[in-house]
């Protein structure tokens, strides 16, 4: 797998956006866009790269002519398609281009189809609104387009519901929903953020095959540099809706001009491991001996069936090191973590805290071991209560357990001191922070009862490179004063690479692999941990450096 | 599914058997002699002894509620101690009146109520939907009877288009059930439009900031199409909610409408027997009210599954 460096040079231009501007609506405008220009050839893939905030989703939706009406409103530029303006259109006749000339696939699989329509009728609608085919033709049509996104028994499918497909599956239907007309362009918006890598990769070699076979261009919209590495013929890197460099994939990825783009590309974790660490002490401060969580369902009258979320987990971690578990949604890592924080009863097997068995203690046996364990959850929008201030929300675990308020309120200051951010933040509430600056709180929250060990749940996934790269520098910090123990739970094997020194890889429940990260992550010996190494995107490329991995 | 129908069927009946030993116990612990109370004020000392023996009155409590029970399981409710006819005559009378209203009313409110809604939540914060919660509010505030008595009196009165009062069942043929129901309907569906245009257009807004809206407008769909096919079905399960459980209600009557256009309906009936202290008619009214809503409740949860397939029985 290398970079793309295909000559499109003599293929029509399709899209040619130019000098847009888009402002928000009512009395003070503000700029989202500041004159943003592109352009797509036939068959070419442009990736409009940045982080969250930096216009990249307006530049796809006013493409589409989907701004939310009240919010939002272009203000000068022209978007052309295939040389006519669609800014100059009606509604109507933009509604007709839709899906015809033009089409979108989503971020979120799981909530971008209507639960209550079988997916078949929402991917014949498309041809209800736009052609005039016959039923059988229109049954037909469908059909086949299911059969090019590599959807398996075709037939159930097409009357399945949503909710009985799996997220990959979805995302298939999205695609074929926006290809069957065969559209010469096609949006797609963070389409494979949401999905497992393995999934990720077969969504990415889809678009590229569709891609191919139709001529179609694709503006990619994405935060994820590895992703870009993949699939860009040329990228676009954005920032405060500006368009801050362009050019072909191997020019940005080898010399970037703008000092963003080399931030952006410094901040990718490598997927190359850092070595253990050495375990000075060797005494563990938590282990898990054959753990797990079996969850039984069914009623009196109905059928009983269990489903066995986690088993037979052990490991042993000592102070100052970082333990990852890496797996797919469901393969039981965060049952796992919810375990060993007892927010949840194991059904076998034991958690050694200190030496102490924790599985099965009663909750008023629990409280004085739960200071020794704190949690950091992944989304930072909903894990700090939004009518408390920082303050209540820090100082409410120490209160409990008996530090006076004066004492309280001197260590949030000081850990906020740590955490970077400033003394007057105690006072704020949480809606007035970023998403990075909200998860650095809950770092600091999670600290403040002095903890032993430290359970990551996904910490980093919800947030943009460059923060992601701050907050794994602030734990490795405070992991070096405090001596703290990490648990640290993640899908994204970069980060696991980065900062753990041992890795615990699961699948369905099971660990299939586990051992120093350098080992498993450069020599894996199970299958399925090569194949999630193999999926990681843009493996093949070093991003810090510049230049392909040599392996 | 109908293993889930059975276990919900199943669960009704605890629920009817604490609504009977209240309704049982009711006339037994008023303070003073049942039958005294039963009897009225100018009972005879053998009267009051008849209805004693009949009652089973000295026998122990239990052995009073077992037969009471297999009675009311017989279909023998008693007797109304007003007009001494049969309690399930009496209340059969009155259902009839009450559910063709309850009916009407609710298709009313249901035409006029989900597209008003939709257009507000469509329209949202625009005229159209300040005019929309504003009669919401009208409709919420403003006292039945003032709603009653000036429709009658422009329609009835000022236009004589409408008979004022009464009431002809449908076997009566639609033409004369409708002219006289149509006013105490329109009067009893202007609360009901308000409480379901308002819920509609808070489940409408909820569904119209939904992604799969997004995927429909990038897919060229019209807005006529986004509101009623892909936003409406999803907004569905709430608005069933309400329009079963406002159903439920009117069943089991109506007091001050009845009253204003004169119908014989289950309102008036219960305002009549707790005034005369007709306890016979009033038990069975209980228990009948009772039992409409759990029926309805159950209809309403089963009508879940055909709007949205993810719940299943």
């Amino acid at each position: 797998m290398e970079l793309r460096a295909r000559d499109l040079s003599h293929e029509p231009v399709i899209v040619q956006i130019e000098d847009l501007v888009v402002e928000t609506a009512g009395k003070t405008r503000f700029p989202v866009l500041k004159g943003v220009s592109l352009n797509i050839r036939r068959g070419e893939t442009v990736c409009l790269v940045g982080e969250s905030g930096s216009g990249k989703s307006v530049t796809s939706l006013a493409t589409m002519g989907l701004l939310p009406k009240d919010a939002l409103v272009v203000r000068s530029g022209t978007i052309r398609l295939k040389g006519e303006n669609l800014l100059a259109l009606s509604p109507s006749a933009m509604k007709d281009r839709r899906a015809r000339d033009l089409a979108m696939i989503f971020q979120e699989p799981m909530t971008a189809l209507n639960p209550v329509m079988k997916v078949g009728a929402q991917i014949t609608e498309v041809l209800d609104l736009h052609s005039r085919m016959g039923t059988a033709e229109k049954r037909a049509r469908v059909i086949d387009i299911m059969e090019q996104v590599h959807l398996p028994d075709v037939q159930r499918i097409y009357d399945s519901y949503p909710h009985q497909l799996s997220g990959g599956q979805r995302q298939r239907i999205m695609i074929a929903m926006a290809l069957i007309l065969e559209p010469a362009l096609l949006i797609a918006d963070e389409p494979t953020t949401a999905l497992d890598v393995t999934t990720q990769k077969q969504i990415l070699s889809l678009i590229a095959e569709l891609q191919e076979k139709h001529g179609t261009a694709v503006l990619f919209i994405t935060h994820d540099m590895g992703v870009v590495a993949e699939i860009a013929d040329r990228v676009c890197v954005m920032r405060h809706g500006e368009i801050l460099e362009s050019g072909p994939i191997r020019e940005v990825l080898e010399q970037p001009k703008h000092v963003y783009t080399r931030a952006l590309l410094g901040s990718v974790p490598s997927l190359v491991p850092r070595e253990a660490r050495d375990d000075a002490s060797g005494a563990s401060v938590i282990a898990a001996r054959n753990l797990g969580k079996t969850y039984h369902t069914g009623s009196f009258l109905g059928k009983k069936s269990q489903v066995r979320a986690s088993f037979g987990v052990n490991f042993d971690l000592s102070p100052g090191r970082t333990l990852g578990i890496v797996g797919e949604s469901g393969s039981g890592k965060t049952t796992v973590a919810r375990s060993i924080m007892r927010l949840i009863e194991p059904t076998e097997g034991q958690i050694l805290l200190d030496g102490d068995d924790i599985a099965h203690l009663s909750p008023s046996a629990m409280k004085p071991k739960r200071k020794k364990l704190q949690v950091v959850f992944q989304d930072p929008f909903r894990s700090l209560n939004p009518r408390w201030t920082i303050a209540r929300s820090m100082t409410e675990g120490p209160l409990n357990y008996g530090m006076s308020r004066a004492d309280a309120l001197a260590e949030a200051k000081r850990l906020l001191k740590i955490v970077s951010l400033p003394e007057d933040a105690l006072g704020r509430y949480p809606h007035q922070f970023s998403g990075g600056q909200r998860q650095r709180i809950a770092i600091a929250r999670a600290v403040m009862l002095k903890p032993d060990v430290l359970v990551a749940d996904e910490a980093v996934s919800a947030l943009d490179v460059s923060v992601q790269a701050q907050v794994l520098d602030l734990l490795a910090e405070l992991q070096r004063q405090t001596g703290i123990a990490i648990i640290f739970i993640t899908h994204d094997l970069r980060v696991a690479a980065q900062i753990c020194d041992e890795v615990l890889v699961m699948k369905r429940g099971e660990v299939v692999e586990q051992g120093p990260a350098s080992r498993v992550l450069h020599q894996p010996q199970h299958d399925y941990t090569r194949a999630l190494i193999d999926a990681a995107p843009g493996r093949f490329w070093d991003f810090a450096a510049g230049k392909p991995l040599v392996a | 599914m109908l293993s889930y129908i059975f276990k919900r069927v199943l669960s009704v009946v605890p629920v009817l058997f604490l609504v009977s030993v209240f309704v049982f116990l009711m006339l037994r612990l008023t303070p003073g002699d049942p039958a005294a109370i039963l009897a009225g004020d100018n009972a005879t000392p053998e009267t009051l002894q008849r209805i004693r023996d009949a009652m089973g009155l000295n026998e122990p409590l239990l052995t009073q509620y077992v037969k009471w029970i297999a009675g009311i399981l017989r279909g023998d409710f008693g007797t109304s101690l007003i007009s001494g006819v049969e309690v399930l005559d009496l209340v059969a009378k009155r259902v009839g009146p009450s559910i063709s209203l309850a009916v009407l009313t609710i298709i009313i409110a249901v035409l006029v109520a989900i597209p008003m809604g939709v257009i507000a939540a469509w329209k949202h914060r625009s005229w159209v939907d300040y005019l929309v919660m504003s009669f919401s509010v009208l409709g919420f505030s403003v006292p039945v009877f003032l709603v009653g008595y000036v429709l009658l009196l422009v329609f009835s009165v000022k236009l004589g288009w409408l008979p004022p009062q009464g009431f002809k069942p449908l076997s009566a043929g639609i033409a004369p059930f409708l002219e006289r129901a149509i006013l105490p309907a329109l009067t009893l569906a202007s609360i009901y439009i308000a409480l379901i245009a308002r819920m509609t257009r808070a489940a409408m807004l909820d569904v119209l900031n939904e992604d799969y809206i997004r995927t429909a407008r990038a897919k060229g769909v019209g807005e006529r199409r986004i509101l009623f096919v892909h936003a409406l079905k999803n907004a569905a399960v709430p608005i069933a909610t309400i329009v079963g459980a406002g159903f439920a209600l009117l069943i089991s009557g109506v007091v001050v409408t009845e009253t204003i256009f004169n119908i014989p309906g289950i309102g008036r009936l219960t305002v009549d027997a707790v005034l005369a202290r007709d306890y016979p008619v009033i038990q069975a009214l209980i228990l009948l009210t009772a039992s409409v809503y759990v029926a309805i409740n159950l209809l309403i949860d089963l009508s879940y599954s055909l709007f949205d397939p993810r719940i299943r029985y």
